[in-house]
């Protein structure tokens, strides 16, 4: 696998991530990596000690980690949210968005296209985690 | 009308340039087709039966002269000189070029369109009343919400890889103009307790597995529209099935679980996402309905209307809509000629329409889902001379709600999903039935026809509805009755085995001929029908 | 036989496989038997066609003829617009399809 991309200052969590069925069981665990399908909001009692969660993107089409990566951070997760799998460049921006702040794609990425991408909108609609304005903010101040 | 500020204006301007490099992307090689292709669709370009296919959002179905002057100007330029309106207030155009995409995608964006998220599993353009600020019906104008839906809708970051596309409508009278409770999330405004809020109905839909939208909330407040909006998505987004393209669609999900415990799954969602801030202030509501306050009507115009002129008098009573102002009606143009195909005009057409709203319906039009164009707000006194126009460009057949005003998906002819043609049925039976006495006498008569099971026609939604079908390589055509779009909802059911082209039609004229029969007194077909019951159809076309 | 279809990348243009190129005319397909799929990936990895696949056709007098109806639509087109068929002078035209 190529290195992950990060978007954090701190040093990469070493430990390597267990599943979601072996994080609930195993108390001492601080990465997990949970599958599209997985409840994300079963991960809310212990995010005080992960330090890192992997969210698994199948194909690219499948859009379930977007709404796992916004449950952890509205729940308060500041650990590295990392989205691994069929993660393509023109999806980062989006999931920049949804509170990932780490990628390890399975192919990898060209990052001049990237930078291009996550640079291109300057303004969104939406309120989401990453604590952007939305425009409707902007405009009432 | 909304406008855009700088913040609506960067947005699309940004996405063009994005468009424009995915597109060079694609072009250099650096993009698989596999990997282009969700994001062509997000700015609505198909790759169809015959070249590139681009679909225009024409939001909440309102557009000024300009824009639809542009409509025309991309017929001419980019395409073969015609555009064709859609069953949900979309334009499409079937003979585009890749390479001049982003061009086009910047003349929309330079009248303030776009074609974002007109395809792909997002949520799709806003549809909404087609007669919206102009109806004597409506509690409130719905655009303004539907415009906070669209701006909120666009580029959402959770929302643009659902299990499938997302169609939401909003309206604001009892009567239903929009097919409300066959989207995904149908809204109607009411008023409680003096307050304006919205009714939430979730889960219907036509395509393969038909269904009736049930209500899921009787009130939600203005300031609360956008929260409730994302609880509804993500229970969607995270438990929608993705193992089955067919069962994908959010009423399979409200359908499985049931109502009442997608309910709490949403309600739950929605205390949670109450906290969040996400909604925007009533202030921003009130920003946009001003561009939605009623244009200067002349308080003192009058009702009278000479209709001395037969032919127009038959348009009058046919085509045009009763307008909350005295002495203005609300004027719909019938894209349905005699023998021609539901939906297109020419770029002349389109032209002429742009003047015609500038010059008589204070700059605005709409698009209806039954692929006609409305121009909401003329002048009783201007009805004439208006008609006269239209009458000249082939664009005043008095066919309204008449069975010659069907809608048709484009079928075979066009599209790669299809099964069978659509068009040829629509004008086969618009030749058969061309007498207008008898279209007048078999009054409001709603014939839908789709080409697959996909149901862009929306056949389960019509009075009449056929359904086309590959039977060994052969179009064959399935008849449904009983179906409504409207405040009465329901779904049409198959009579029976399907029909050849020329046997769908005769089979229709059968069941006019009973209808004509058993009415009693002011009968619509569908309250006939639905009085009478499927059995004695039957029997009379099957014998 | 079999035949190859697919659209032109840059204009969308329905285009069939003549043996060495790609014409718009289903009259110039050649039959490929079944030893196509070499082509298929080396000619949209050329992008010389996008997203091209094998359909079946029997030979008649005017050319190959596709199987099924859609493939026949898309090597004419719209039944309902013969003015925009590749075959405009030619009012029967659209029984080929049928």
């Amino acid at each position: 696998m190529v290195e992950a991309i990060r978007f954090r200052d701190d040093d990469v969590h070493e430990e390597p991530a267990v599943s979601l069925d072996a994080v609930l069981d195993q108390s001492n665990a601080t990465a997990v990596r949970i599958e599209a399908g997985e409840d994300a909001r079963l991960l809310l009692p212990l995010l005080d000690r992960l330090a890192l969660i992997e969210v698994d993107f199948p194909v690219f089409g499948d859009g379930r980690g977007y709404s796992a990566a916004q449950i952890l951070r509205e729940a308060g997760y500041k650990g590295e949210l990392r989205a691994s799998g069929d993660v393509l460049v023109d999806q980062i921006a989006y999931m920049r968005r949804c509170g990932f702040d780490a990628f390890a794609p399975d192919a990898p990425l060209d990052p001049k296209v990237m930078d291009k991408a996550l640079e291109l909108y300057d303004a969104v609609y939406q309120g989401t985690t990453d604590s952007r304005a939305p425009i409707w903010k902007l405009r009432h101040g | 009308m909304y406008q855009y500020d700088k913040y609506d204006q960067k947005m699309v301007d940004t996405r063009v340039a994005e468009f424009r490099d995915q597109v060079e992307r694609r072009l250099a090689g650096e993009l698989t087709e596999d990997q282009f292709k969700p994001l062509r669709l997000m700015n609505g370009l198909y790759l169809q039966l015959h070249a590139y296919m681009l679909r225009v959002a024409i939001p909440y179905g309102t557009l000024s002269g300009k824009q639809m002057r542009m409509l025309g100007h991309i017929a001419r330029k980019y395409d073969r000189d015609y555009g064709h309106f859609t069953t949900r207030q979309n334009i499409q155009y079937n003979w585009i070029k890749l390479e001049d995409a982003p061009d086009i995608l910047a003349d929309l964006a330079s009248v303030e369109m776009h074609a974002i998220q007109t395809s792909g599993n997002c949520i799709r353009n806003i549809s909404s009343d087609q007669y919206a600020g102009a109806a004597a019906d409506e509690i409130s104008d719905p655009r303004p919400w539907a415009e906070i839906l669209r701006q909120w809708s666009s580029f959402h970051p959770e929302f643009s890889y659902l299990p499938r596309k997302f169609k939401i409508a909003v309206i604001a009278s009892d009567e239903d103009r929009a097919a409300m409770r066959l989207h995904d999330i149908g809204i109607q405004l009411i008023h409680k307790d003096g307050e304006l809020g919205a009714k939430f109905f979730v889960g219907g839909g036509m395509g393969r597995t038909p269904m009736i939208g049930p209500e899921i909330r009787d009130f939600v407040p203005a300031d609360e529209l956008i929260s409730y909006a994302e609880a509804c998505l993500r229970v969607y987004n995270r438990y929608g099935r993705r193992d089955n393209k067919y069962k994908a669609r959010i009423k399979i999900l409200v359908h499985e679980l049931g109502k009442e415990e997608y309910t709490r799954q949403v309600e739950e969602e929605f205390a949670h996402m109450k906290t969040l801030g996400l909604n925007p202030p009533v202030e921003e509501l009130a920003r946009i309905s001003e561009y939605f306050a009623d244009p200067a009507f002349e308080p003192d115009a009058s009702d009278d209307l000479d209709l001395s002129d037969p032919d127009f008098k038959l348009w009058v009573d046919q085509n045009t809509v009763e307008h909350k102002q005295a002495g203005y009606a609300i004027a719909v143009i019938s894209l349905k000629p005699q023998g021609g195909i539901p939906g297109d005009a020419s770029s002349a057409q389109i032209d002429l329409m742009a003047d015609l709203a500038e010059q008589y319906s204070f700059d605005e039009l709409r698009v209806t889902h039954s692929q006609n164009i409305v121009l909401p707000h003329v002048k009783k006194s201007d009805l004439y001379a208006l008609w006269q126009k239209l009458d000249e460009a082939g664009l005043a057949p008095a066919n309204l709600d008449l069975i010659t005003d069907s809608i048709a998906c484009p079928g075979l002819d066009y599209c790669s999903l299809a099964n069978a043609r659509s068009i040829p049925l629509a004008q086969k039976i618009s030749e058969r039935f061309a007498d207008l006495g008898r279209q007048r006498e078999l009054g409001e008569l709603k014939l839908k026809i789709s080409g697959c099971i996909n149901a862009c026609g929306h056949h389960h939604a019509g009075h009449i509805g056929i359904l086309g079908v590959d039977r060994k390589g052969t179009e064959n055509y399935q008849l449904l009755l009983g179906g409504s779009a409207a405040e009465d909802t329901s779904l049409a059911k198959i009579t029976g085995p399907g029909f050849s082209e020329d046997g769908v039609i005769d089979a229709i004229e059968t069941v006019t001929d009973l209808y004509l029969k058993e009415r009693q007194e002011d009968e619509r077909f569908i309250d006939t029908y639905r009085r009478v019951g499927m059995a004695a159809f039957k029997e009379a076309i099957y014998g | 036989m079999k035949i190859l279809t697919g659209n032109d990348l840059k204009t969308g243009d329905v285009t069939w496989w003549t043996g060495s190129d790609w014409s718009r005319h289903v009259e110039d397909a050649v039959d490929v038997g079944e030893s196509f799929e070499a082509i298929l990936h080396e000619e949209e990895a050329a992008r010389r066609v996008n997203v091209p696949y094998a359909i079946a056709a029997e030979m008649t007098d005017e050319g190959p003829r596709p199987a099924h109806i859609k493939d026949r639509v898309r090597a004419l087109g719209p039944t309902v617009r013969p003015d925009l068929t590749l075959k405009p002078a030619d009012p029967e035209a659209g029984n080929w399809v049928i």
